[in-house]
C-alpha cells in the first residue's frame, strides 16, 4: 500500500519543530509499524534526505522504547499493543497517518519522535524497589507463604514496561497509572511492605517533582496502556499514600 | 497534606473527592425537601422554616457548606490549569474519545457551567433569604416558601435555565461520582456497585429537579 505520513520533524530539544509530509510506497500489510517506518527512512537515505528519529529496542512489545501518537493515539489504533506490536493491516491504502511524539513537559523531545523518559527512572529511583541483601545466605522465596490472589495481581502490576503512554495519552499528563503499577508490584507482597510507607510517599514526591499533571480519573491510561495495567493500581496507591501519610 | 491546597497531586485528590462526597450528600438532602412541594404544600413548608430558622443550619451547616462549593470550585480551576501547563505543546491530532467519555474529560467545563448557574440561583433563593430576614427584617411567614418557589418558576426563562444547569449537573455527576470513590481508593471489588450507584444518583438527582421546575412551571 502507499501511504502519506504526517510526521513531526525536530531537529534537537531547543530548536522549534514542525510537521512535515512525506509519501512512502511498496508497504506490505504484514509488516510492522516500524518496519513501515525503517522502509521510510530507506527511501529517506536514498534521496539523501535525514532519516527520522525514532525510538525502539526490543520490538516485541517489552522494552517500552518504541513511543509514537499514531493518528491522535499512543501506540496507534490498536489496543494492548506498543508500537513495534501494530501492523500496518490496521490501515488502508490510501490512507494519511499522523505521527507525533509522546508530549508532555515531563517528556522532552530529543529528536523527531525520540522523548527524553529520563522523569520515569527518576521516579523509580526514588522507591521503585526493595532493599534486600542478596549475598550470602538468603532464604528460599518460597518459605513465605502469599496468596495466589495477590501474586496474581503483583505479578500483573509488573508487567508495566514504563513505555509512558499512559502519560501520553493522559489529558492531564499524569504519570499515575506507571506509579501506580511500580507501588502495587511491591504493595502487594511481604517483602515490599516492609518499605511500603516510604516508597509511595517518595514516588509520589518524585513524581510531582518531574512535573507530571494531576490524575482526574478519565481512564484514559488504562484503555491505551499496552500491558492492560488496571485503574484498580490506581485506587490502591491512593490508599496506600493515605495510609503512609496518616 | 498541609495547607489548604495542598502540595502533593494525590493529597489534591482526596481534597477534590471530599468536598464533592459533601456535596454530593448535600443534593441529596436538597433535592428531597424540593421534593415535597410536589406532593404537599405544607410539607414543604414546613421543612423550608426548619431550614431556615434551625440555629445549627444556618450558622453552622450554611457556612459549611459555602466553604465546600467554593473550595471545590477553586481546586478544581486550580487542578485544570496545573494540568494544562503539564504539556506545553498540544497533539496536532488527539482522539480523545477512543479511549474516555467526554464527561471525564471536561469536567472543568461542566463544573463552570454549574458554578454560574449557582450565581444565579444564589440570587433567586439566597439572596432573597437573607433580604427579607437580616436587612427588611420582615416577620417570620412559615408559609411563604412554597409561594416562592412558585413565584421563581413563573418565568420560562428561568425554568429553561434551570432545567439545562441540571444537565450539566447530571453530566458532572456522571464522572465525578464514582471519580471521587477512585480518589479515595476505594477497592476494585466495590468499584462496580458504586459505579452503578453513581450512574443512578447522577440521572436520577437532576431529573427529580427537572421535574420539580417543570412542574411548578406548567401548573400555577
Ligand atoms: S502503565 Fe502501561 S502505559 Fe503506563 S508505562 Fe506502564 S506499561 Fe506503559
Ligand atoms: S521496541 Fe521494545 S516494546 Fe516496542
Amino acid at each position: 500500500m502507499d501511504l502519506t505520513l504526517k510526521i513531526w520533524r525536530q531537529k534537537s530539544p531547543d530548536s522549534k519543530g514542525k510537521m512535515v509530509d512525506y509519501k512512502v510506497t511498496d508497504i506490505s500489510e504484514h509488516m510492522s509499524f516500524l518496519e513501515m517506518m525503517d522502509v521510510l527512512n530507506e527511501q529517506l537515505v536514498a534521496k539523501n534526505e535525514e532519516p527520522v528519529a525514532f525510538d525502539h529496542d526490543c520490538r516485541e512489545g517489552i522494552c517500552g522504547m518504541c513511543s509514537m501518537y499514531i493518528n491522535g493515539e499512543a501506540h496507534g489504533p490498536d489496543r494492548g499493543i506498543t508500537t513495534c506490536q501494530l501492523h500496518m493491516r490496521m490501515f488502508n491504502d490510501g490512507d494519511t497517518i499522523t505521527i507525533e511524539p509522546f508530549r508532555a513537559n515531563a517528556f522532552p523531545v530529543v529528536k523527531d519522535l525520540v522523548v527524553d523518559r529520563t522523569s520515569f527512572e527518576k521516579i523509580q529511583q526514588a522507591g521503585g524497589f526493595i532493599s534486600v541483601n542478596t549475598m550470602g545466605r538468603t532464604t528460599d522465596a518460597n518459605n513465605i507463604l502469599i496468596s495466589k490472589h495477590d501474586a496474581d495481581e503483583a505479578m500483573d502490576a509488573a508487567t508495566c514496561i514504563g513505555c509512558g503512554a499512559c502519560v501520553a495519552t493522559c489529558k492531564n499528563s499524569s504519570a499515575m497509572l506507571f506509579v501506580s503499577a511500580k507501588v502495587s508490584q511491591f504493595a502487594l507482597l511481604p517483602q515490599g511492605r516492609v518499605e511500603a510507607a516510604d516508597r509511595v510517599l517518595n514516588m509520589i514526591k518524585q513524581m510531582d517533582e518531574e512535573g507530571f499533571g494531576n490524575c482526574t480519573n478519565t481512564g484514559a491510561c488504562e484503555v491505551e496502556c499496552p500491558k492492560g495495567i488496571s485503574l484498580t493500581n490506581i485506587a490502591r496507591l491512593n490508599r496506600e499514600y493515605l495510609k503512609a501519610s496518616l | 497534606m498541609s495547607g489548604i491546597i495542598p502540595s502533593s497531586s494525590v493529597a489534591r485528590k482526596f481534597a477534590m473527592a471530599i468536598s464533592a462526597l459533601f456535596l454530593v450528600f448535600f443534593l441529596l438532602m436538597h433535592v428531597s425537601i424540593n421534593a415535597l412541594s410536589l406532593f404537599s404544600k405544607d410539607a414543604f413548608n414546613t421543612a423550608s422554616h426548619f431550614m431556615g430558622t434551625n440555629p445549627l443550619i444556618q450558622f453552622v451547616m450554611q457556612p459549611i457548606l459555602m466553604v465546600g462549593i467554593m473550595y471545590h470550585i477553586i481546586m478544581g480551576i486550580v487542578l485544570e490549569l496545573k494540568n494544562k501547563s503539564a504539556r506545553s505543546i498540544k497533539y496536532v491530532v488527539n482522539k480523545g474519545n477512543a479511549n474516555s467519555t467526554w464527561m471525564s474529560r471536561n469536567m472543568i467545563y461542566t463544573g463552570l457551567a454549574i458554578f454560574f448557574f449557582l450565581i444565579l440561583h444564589f440570587k433567586h433563593f439566597w439572596v432573597e433569604e437573607i433580604n427579607y430576614k437580616y436587612i427588611e427584617h420582615l416577620p417570620s411567614d412559615p408559609n411563604r416558601y412554597y409561594d416562592e418557589l412558585v413565584e421563581t418558576f413563573h418565568s420560562s426563562i428561568t425554568t429553561i435555565v434551570y432545567v439545562i444547569a441540571f444537565v450539566f449537573l447530571s453530566l458532572h455527576l456522571l464522572h465525578g461520582f464514582q471519580s471521587a470513590f477512585q480518589s479515595l481508593g476505594v477497592d476494585s471489588r466495590k468499584a462496580k456497585c458504586i459505579k452503578t450507584l453513581g450512574k443512578v444518583y447522577a440521572i436520577a438527582i437532576p431529573f427529580i429537579f427537572i421535574v420539580i421546575a417543570l412542574y411548578h412551571h406548567f401548573n400555577h
